[in-house]
C-alpha cells in the first residue's frame, strides 16, 4: 500500500512531502534519527451490571508524536491537532534535544515489508451496536444460569480500531490498521447467608465481533467466571511456605512475563540494572525451558504487523534449553548496543516514547503428560488461574497472584484454596522446572502489561509446568 | 464563563436540543513536561499539551456516552450524536439520573490547586534539579555506582464541567515532582529503590539533594537480603506501604462495591470494623493537596466525610448513583476520566495520626518485619483476603537487624484493621495518605 491509499492521506491529506518537511524540522538542530507516529483510535465499550445495560461509550482520539534521537538522548513532543503548523511546532520542540547543525533527511520513502496477521473482514465500526449489546446480555444470562448461587454479574465488551502511520528519517514508511476486541465477565456467588466469592474471566484479541459469535462465545466466558466464583465457595486457607507448584497451561504463563520477560528488555540491560544484565549465554533456567517472545502469531492480543517504531515484529528466542539467548530490542537500545531491532519497540499512544516491550511470551511444549505431572507431586499446589503479577527487575524478585488453585495431595488435585501470591527470583525460579507438559496453551487474550506508566496489550502461554520449589503466600502453616 | 466553560455548556445545550432529558459534559486540557537524566546526562525531554471533551446523555432512564479530542464545532456535534445513538441501545435503569440540584456547587475559597510558578520554570532549572538529586545519590555511598536515573515532571491542566441542571464550573491544577532511582551493588547483590517529592506548588518541593540521599539510603539498606522462615509475626508498614493498605480499604468503602455486595464491608454501617484508634477521613477541602477539588466529577460540592471513627464504620464514599442505589446521600466522591458513568474516587483519604512515633512502634517489636516495599499481590475486596510480595527489614529486640526479601505477607483485612496501632507520622504524598501502621500479626511466607 502506498501512502496515498493510507488512512492518513485520505482522511487528512498527508503527503510524502509533508512527512519529509516534519522530519527535517525535527532534525533541524541535528540528531541522528527522527520519527513520526500518527495515530487515530476509535473505541466502543458496552457494559451490563445487575442485568441492566448501564453503560455505552464511544469515542475518538488522534494525534501525532515526534521523536528525535541524538546519541543516548531522546526529544519528544506530540500534538492532538494534525494541522501542519501544530506538527511543525511539536517537531521544533522535539528538536531541542540536539544541539548542532541540521541533519539532512533523505528524500523519498520505502514502504516497509510487513505481516498481515489480522485481516479484518468486518471492521468494528461496520457492525451494529445492537449486536454488541446482545453479547453482554448473553454473558449476563449465561453466568446467572450456570448456578443459582450466582447473584451478581458484570460484563463488558470493548473494541477498538487503531490506524497508525510511522515515518522515519531513514526513509521507512509503515501503515497499520490494528483491531482489538475484548470481553470480560465477573460474577459473585453466595451460599445461603455466607460470604460472597468472586470469579472473573475474559478474552479476545486482534479480532472483530464475529470472533465472539464463532470462536469464543459470551457463554464461554460467563460460565468460566461463574465456575470460578462457585469453586471459591468451598475454598480453604491457602498454604504458606516453600513447596512444589504445578502451573496449569495458558494464562499462568504470566510466570514467564514476570520472571524473565521484563528482565530481558534491552533498555534495562543496556543500563546494567536488570538481574539478567550481562548473562547472555548463561544457564538461567532448567534445560527443559525454551522461552519465545513472538509478535507474529495471527490475531493474538500481543501481535502486531509492525511495532510502534514501524519495524516488522519477529519471533524472538529469549531462552533456549535454559540458556539465555537474547534481549528484546527497540530502536534506541539496538542503536546504542549495535544490535538489530527485534521489532519490540512499543508505546501506549502517540503521547508516549517507545520502549522495548514483550508481545506474546510463551514456553515451548515439553514431553510430559499433564496428568503424570500432577501424579508425581506428593504435596503441593496446583494453580489454574492468576489475576496479575509484578517484578522488581533489579533484584529479579517477581510476584504473581493465583486466584484459582488447589492442594495437591498424594498425586491428586484435592481441595480449592483461597487466593494467594507466589514469589520467586527471576534468574533462579526456572532452574527448578522439573517437568514440562506437552499441552502448550496460549491465554485467552486479557493481558495488559504496565511499564513506566505505559500500558500495552500482551499475550502469554505455557504448557503445564512443575516447579520443584516456589514460595506460596497463604496463611495456613 | 471562560471559553471552555462556554464550550461545555453549549455541548450540554446541543444534547438537550437533540432530545436528551439530561446531559453532562467534561472538558480537560493539560500541558505536560518531563526531563529524565541518567548517569549525569540528559536522557530525554518531553513536552506537549492535549485537550479532550466527553459527554454523557440521559434519554429518559437510558444513558449514552462519548468523547473526542476534536473540539471544533463539527467534532462536538459528532460527539453529541454518538452519545445520543448509544442511548438508544442501553437499558432503562430506574436509578439513572444526575445529582439532586441541591447537592451541586463549587467551593469558593482558594483551594491552592494551581501555582503559576510551575508554568514559569525554566527547562534548564528542571534538568538541574534532576541532576542534583542523582548526584546526591551517587555521593551518598560508593556502592551507588549505577542508576535508573532521575526525572523532573511538571503538569498544568484545567478541568471543566457543565450539566443540564444548571451547573457550570472549572478549576485549574498544577503539579511538579522529582524522583530518583539509584542502584546499589555489593558482593553480587544488586538492589534498587526510589524516593520522590511532589507538590501542587513549586515552593513546596523538598530539596533535591535530600531526595537523592534518601533514595540512596533506601537502596543501600536493601543490600544482601535474607529470606526468612515462614512464620506469624507483627508487621510494621512504613507510610509508603501503609498507603497501599489504605488504598485497599478505600476499595472496600467504595459505594459501587457496596451496592453490588462486592465488599467485605457491605452492610456493616454503624458496626465496629477497626481498632479504637482507627479514624479515617476523606477530605477534598484541605487546601493544596493531590485529592483536593472544589467539586466532584459530577458537579457536587466537595465536603469532608468521616468514614471510620474510633473503629466504627460511619459512612461509605458515594457518588450520586451509588447513593440512590443505597438510599443514602452522595458524599461528593464522583470520579471519572472524561466521559462515561461516574465511578467513586478518593478526595484526600487519610488515617488520622496517632500518638506514637514510628521509632517508638519499632522499639516495641521483639521479632517482626518492617515492610518497605509491597510488590504484586492484591487484596480481594469481596472477602478481605490480602496476600502480597514484600521486601523490608527484620526487626529484633526493637532494632533493625538485616534486610529481607523474596517473601510474602498475608492476612485478612478485617482482622488486620482490628489489630492495628497508628503512628504519628502522617504526611500527604498523594490523595491517599497513611502514617506508619503496626499490624499485630500476619503470616510471613519464606523458606
Amino acid at each position: 500500500m502506498g501512502l496515498s491509499q493510507s488512512f492518513f492521506a485520505q482522511r487528512f491529506g498527508i503527503t510524502e512531502r509533508d512527512l519529509e518537511s516534519y522530519l527535517s524540522e525535527a532534525l533541524s538542530a541535528g540528531g541522528e534519527y527522527a520519527d513520526l507516529y500518527f495515530e487515530y483510535l476509535a473505541t466502543t465499550s458496552i457494559g451490563i451490571d445487575e442485568g441492566i445495560v448501564k453503560s455505552a461509550t464511544e469515542g475518538v482520539s488522534l494525534g501525532v508524536g515526534v521523536r528525535v534521537i541524538a546519541g543516548e538522548r531522546t526529544g519528544y513532543a506530540y500534538s492532538d491537532d494534525l494541522s501542519p503548523e501544530k506538527i511543525r511546532k511539536a517537531a521544533r520542540i522535539a528538536a531541542h534535544i540536539a544541539r548542532g547543525p541540521a541533519t539532512i533527511v533523505k528524500t523519498g520513502f520505502e514502504d516497509a515489508v510487513q505481516h498481515n496477521l489480522y485481516p479484518m473482514f468486518q471492521a468494528p465500526h461496520e457492525t451494529g451496536l445492537a449486536e454488541r449489546v446482545e453479547l453482554v446480555k448473553r454473558a449476563d444470562r449465561a453466568a446467572r444460569a450456570y448456578d443459582s448461587r450466582v447473584f451478581q454479574v458484570q460484563a463488558t465488551y470493548a473494541d477498538s480500531l487503531r490506524n497508525v502511520l510511522v515515518a522515519t528519517s531513514e526513509g521507512r514508511l509503515s501503515f497499520d490498521r490494528q483491531p482489538m476486541a475484548r470481553m470480560s465477565v465477573s460474577a459473585l456467588a453466595r451460599q445461603g447467608e455466607g460470604a460472597p466469592q468472586h470469579g472473573h474471566s475474559g478474552g479476545g484479541g486482534r479480532v472483530t465481533l464475529d470472533f465472539f459469535e464463532k470462536e469464543k462465545t459470551p457463554e464461554h466466558f460467563a460460565r468460566e467466571a461463574a465456575r470460578q466464583a462457585i469453586v471459591q465457595l468451598d475454598a480453604i486457607d491457602a498454604p504458606a511456605g516453600e513447596m512444589t507448584v504445578v502451573l496449569g497451561p495458558g494464562w499462568p504463563g504470566i510466570l514467564l512475563h514476570e520472571a524473565v520477560g521484563h528482565g530481558l528488555e534491552a533498555d534495562f540491560n543496556r543500563k546494567g540494572v536488570s538481574a539478567f544484565s550481562g548473562r547472555i549465554g548463561q544457564q538461567v533456567a532448567s534445560p527443559l525451558c525454551t522461552v519465545i517472545d513472538d509478535g507474529t502469531i495471527g490475531s493474538r492480543r500481543g501481535s502486531l504487523n509492525v511495532d510502534d517504531e514501524g519495524m516488522p515484529t519477529q519471533k524472538n528466542v529469549l531462552i533456549e534449553n535454559g540458556v539465555l539467548r537474547g534481549y528484546l530490542q527497540d530502536k534506541l537500545s539496538s542503536r546504542l548496543t549495535r544490535n538489530n531491532s527485534t521489532g519490540s519497540g512499543r508505546r501506549e499512544s502517540y503521547q508516549h516514547i517507545p520502549m522495548p516491550r514483550m508481545t506474546n511470551t510463551y514456553m515451548l511444549a515439553g514431553e510430559s503428560d499433564p496428568a503424570e505431572i500432577v501424579k508425581s507431586v506428593e504435596k503441593g499446589l496446583y494453580c489454574a488461574t492468576f489475576s496479575g503479577g509484578q517484578v522488581d527487575i533489579t533484584s529479579g524478585n517477581f510476584v504473581f497472584s493465583a486466584t484459582e488453585s488447589y492442594l495437591i495431595e498424594n498425586g491428586k488435585i484435592t481441595r480449592p484454596v483461597r487466593g494467594a501470591s507466589l514469589i520467586g527470583n527471576g534468574p533462579e525460579a526456572l532452574k527448578y522446572v522439573s517437568m514440562v507438559g506437552n499441552d502448550l496453551l496460549l491465554d485467552e487474550g486479557i493481558g495488559v502489561c504496565g511499564k513506566e506508566g505505559q500500558s500495552v496489550p500482551v499475550g502469554v502461554g505455557i504448557p503445564t509446568l512443575k516447579i520443584d520449589k516456589m514460595t506460596v503466600g497463604g496463611t495456613a502453616q | 464563563m471562560n471559553e471552555l466553560e462556554t464550550l461545555a455548556a453549549d455541548a450540554v445545550a446541543r444534547a438537550i436540543k437533540a432530545g436528551a432529558t439530561d446531559a453532562e459534559c467534561t472538558i480537560m486540557e493539560s500541558e505536560e513536561f518531563s526531563a529524565a537524566v541518567r548517569m549525569r546526562e540528559v536522557e530525554s525531554l518531553k513536552e506537549a499539551g492535549s485537550r479532550g471533551a466527553g459527554i454523557r446523555v440521559l434519554v429518559g432512564k437510558r444513558g449514552g456516552s462519548s468523547y473526542t479530542s476534536d473540539l471544533t464545532p463539527e467534532g462536538i456535534a459528532t460527539m453529541v450524536r454518538g452519545a445520543m445513538d448509544l442511548a438508544k441501545i442501553t437499558s432503562e435503569d430506574p436509578f439513572a439520573d444526575l445529582p439532586d440540584p441541591l447537592d451541586l456547587g463549587a467551593r469558593t475559597e482558594d483551594m491552592q490547586l494551581f501555582d503559576p510558578a510551575i508554568e514559569e520554570m525554566e527547562t534548564e532549572w528542571k534538568i538541574a534539579q534532576a541532576k542534583r538529586a542523582e548526584e546526591a545519590a551517587f555521593a551518598a555511598d560508593k556502592r551507588i555506582e549505577n542508576s535508573e536515573g532521575a526525572s523532573f515532571d511538571s503538569y498544568t491542566g484545567r478541568r471543566v464541567f457543565a450539566n443540564s441542571r444548571g451547573f457550570v464550573g472549572s478549576y485549574r491544577t498544577s503539579s511538579c515532582g522529582l524522583s530518583v532511582s539509584p542502584v546499589a551493588k555489593q558482593n553480587g547483590s544488586m538492589e534498587r529503590d526510589y524516593w520522590y517529592t511532589s507538590a501542587r506548588a513549586a515552593a513546596k518541593l523538598e530539596d533535591a539533594e535530600a531526595v537523592g540521599k534518601m533514595a540512596a539510603e533506601r537502596a543501600l539498606r536493601r543490600l544482601n537480603p535474607r529470606k526468612i522462615a515462614t512464620q506469624k509475626a507483627p508487621i510494621l508498614f512504613e507510610p509508603r506501604t501503609a498507603r497501599s493498605l489504605l488504598g485497599d480499604l478505600f476499595d472496600a468503602v467504595n459505594g459501587g462495591a457496596i451496592y453490588r455486595h462486592a465488599s467485605f464491608l457491605a452492610g456493616k454501617l454503624g458496626q465496629k470494623i477497626g481498632a479504637d484508634a482507627l479514624t479515617i477521613i476523606d477530605d477534598p477541602t484541605l487546601p493544596g493537596l493531590f485529592g483536593t477539588c472544589p467539586f466532584d466529577d459530577e458537579g457536587v460540592l466537595s465536603r469532608r466525610t468521616v468514614v471510620i471513627e474510633n473503629g466504627v464504620l460511619k459512612s461509605y464514599l458515594l457518588n450520586s448513583y451509588s447513593a440512590r442505589k443505597l438510599g443514602l446521600k452522595t458524599t461528593g466522591s464522583a470520579s471519572r476520566g472524561i466521559t462515561g458513568n461516574a465511578g467513586v474516587g478518593p478526595g484526600n483519604f487519610y488515617i488520622e495520626a496517632g500518638q506514637r512515633s514510628a521509632e517508638d512502634l519499632l522499639k516495641g517489636i521483639n521479632a517482626g518485619l518492617l515492610v518497605t516495599e509491597l510488590i504484586g499481590g492484591e487484596a480481594n475486596t469481596v472477602t478481605g483476603d490480602f496476600s502480597s510480595g514484600a521486601a523490608g527489614l527484620w526487626i529484633e529486640n526493637g532494632e533493625v537487624a538485616y534486610p529481607v526479601s523474596e517473601i510474602t505477607i498475608a492476612g485478612n483485612l478485617m482482622r488486620m484493621w482490628m489489630d492495628v496501632e497508628i503512628g504519628s507520622d502522617l504526611e500527604f504524598r498523594g490523595s491517599i495518605a497513611a502514617p506508619t501502621l503496626l499490624i499485630g500479626e500476619m503470616t510471613i511466607s519464606g523458606q
